[in-house]
């Protein structure tokens, strides 16, 4: 469904990517983990239309992406500045359903149910700064899933929520990528979360990022925060992912900047 | 219980206590002017007096107001607010397009900071020529004199709205209309506001000049009316008048403001 080759990106001399290429299967969750400032936004806005990278092929459905996709969604990183301050967390969720046909009603169910689903059922009716950081995360996540994009692409989705809210947001997105066949890219710093969430986790180097290992996860599809993150699988590949982020043994003093 | 009862007669109390300047002003004045009995400056009981007399003494029926006050005050309000709405309406629609089209900007840039370098009194005489005496004049003196700070503000805003909330609206798939009234026009309400507060009290100011150059009625005209047949409890009963006047829109307006804007202050007080 997704398919980038040799993609490069430069701010001005500074080269960002350097020639990243990957692909995503339709209904495929992948997760993609880099150290701190290597260039993951970056990508991700590529793949989302909002820059023109200055080289490379990104191929949506078959099709070259020159102007924002349709059937598309994204969780900034920057949550605190995507939602707007002058409406209500219900009204946030629900604006953009309005591109789907639905009536004012139903809009407001649908958003009710998102909101539900993140942990925020009590919330419809705040505004974004009544709200801390974390709810402010899981309103723009809710705004995202009640969209139903075919490609949701999420940038540290989970990085300013407690630990316990993170788990059940992960299991969340798992449940929704099964559920409505939604193909999902998610960046995420957490090296134990890119494996418990992915089908595939894409390890990044360091700047300017290559892709320096594309890893299948074989952990089935149904997991458990308990039970999968036991099994010798994931041990093994949560290690592996480890050793590559920290780009193999010669630069081991490259520190993951943890949120 | 008692803590509200208690907190509420603070309120009062600190509300007195900012107050107590208007009575010792008023009483100083009354005790200057009785003292030095000049016909030109009339103590404030007299001004009052004559103020209630022309226009506070009507009927129960119309607010006490009499059908001098409606004379003087009724035009005067709906060329006010005319030319303020006016103005308005066209610089919030003239601003945004500038504002979102950096084109119509490049074009539109050296017509707008030649039309704000003009002092807005000179244009009573240029409207006057121009158009009909009276209340055509006056309109075209106000819309064209405060436009600017709503314009200006207008383009200010609708060029600052944050990237990411327009990248929110791109990749959403808003209609143009949307982004234009669920993102744009919210995101620069505020700067909208500041400009149409500015513009009312130039308003103000503006009708004044323009009612006492150019007109037949309104408070203007009695103000200058009345200095010139030497009134002077009625000319300082015009500036009184004028002074509550001005106090009142701006607190009004501010009313306004604090509802429709209310997201924004949240917003401040928490970042
Ligand atoms: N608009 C921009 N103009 C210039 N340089 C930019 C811009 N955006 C990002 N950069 C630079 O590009 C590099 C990669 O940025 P990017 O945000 O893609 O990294 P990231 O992997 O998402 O980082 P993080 O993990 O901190 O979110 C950084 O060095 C950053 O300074
Ligand atoms: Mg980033």
């Amino acid at each position: 469904m997704l398919e980038i080759t040799e993609l490069v990106h430069s701010y001005g001399s500074h080269r960002v990517l350097d020639g990243v290429s990957l692909s995503v299967a339709e209904g495929e969750l992948v997760s993609v983990v880099g150290p701190s400032g290597c260039g993951k936004s970056t990508l991700l806005r590529s793949i989302a239309g909002l820059i023109r990278p200055s080289g490379g092929q990104i191929l949506l459905g078959g099709r070259p992406v020159d102007q924002i996709p349709d059937n598309l969604a994204i969780v900034f990183q920057d949550y605190s500045r995507s939602l707007f301050p002058w409406m209500t967390a219900a009204n946030n969720v629900a604006l953009p359903l309005r591109r789907r046909g639905l009536d004012r009603r139903r809009r407001r169910e649908a958003a009710m149910a998102a909101l539900d689903q993140v942990g925020l059922a009590d919330a419809g009716g705040k505004y974004p700064w009544e709200m801390s950081g974390g709810m402010q995360q899981r309103v723009s996540i809710a705004r995202a899933l009640a969209y139903r994009p075919s490609l949701l692409l999420m940038d540290e989705p989970f990085g300013s929520v407690d630990a316990q809210t993170r788990e059940d947001l992960e299991d969340l997105v798992l449940r929704v990528c099964a559920h409505h066949g939604m193909t999902i890219l998610l960046i995420t710093h957490d090296i134990d979360e890119s494996v418990y969430v992915g089908d595939r986790v894409i390890v990044l180097t360091r700047s300017p990022a290559r892709v320096s290992a594309d890893l299948k996860v074989d952990l089935g599809a149904s997991r458990d925060q308990i039970a999968t993150r036991q099994l010798d699988e994931f041990v093994r590949l949560r290690a592996e992912v480890g050793r590559l982020v920290r780009g193999g043994s010669t630069t081991a003093t490259t520190v993951l900047e943890q949120h | 219980m008692t803590h509200v009862a208690t907190h509420s007669v603070r309120s009062v109390i600190r509300a007195l206590g900012r107050l107590w300047l208007v009575p010792v002003t008023l009483v100083v004045w009354e005790i200057a002017t009785r003292s030095a009995a000049q016909p030109f400056f009339p103590p404030p009981s007299a001004i009052l007096a004559r103020m209630h007399e022309i226009w506070f003494s009507g009927p129960a029926s119309h607010l006490l107001l009499t059908d001098k006050a409606l004379d003087d005050f009724g035009p005067s309000l709906a060329r006010l607010f005319g030319g303020w709405l006016a103005a308005a309406a066209l610089g919030v629609l003239i601003g945004t397009a500038i504002g979102c089209s950096s084109r119509l900007a490049d074009y539109l840039d050296p017509l707008i900071e030649l039309g704000r370098a003009v002092p807005p009194p000179l244009l009573v005489p240029f409207f006057l020529a121009l158009l009909k005496l009276g209340t055509p004049a006056q309109l075209a003196t106000i819309v064209f004199g405060v436009i600017w700070p709503i314009l200006l503000n207008t383009i200010d805003g609708t060029r600052g709205v944050d990237r990411q909330h327009l990248e929110t609206a791109r990749i959403f798939g808003f209609s143009t209309a949307q982004r234009l009234r669920q993102v744009i026009l919210p995101a620069a309400m505020p700067k909208i506001f500041a400009g149409l507060r500015l513009a009312l009290s130039l308003a103000l100011i503006l009708l004044v000049i323009a009612e006492i150059f150019g007109g037949t009625g309104g408070i203007g005209y009695q103000l200058l009316y009345a200095q010139r047949s030497y009134l002077y409890p009625d000319m300082w009963g015009c500036l009184v008048m004028l002074g509550l006047l001005g106090y009142l829109l701006n607190s009004a307006f501010l009313l306004l403001e604090r509802r429709v804007l209310a997201w924004h202050r949240g917003a401040r007080q928490t970042n």
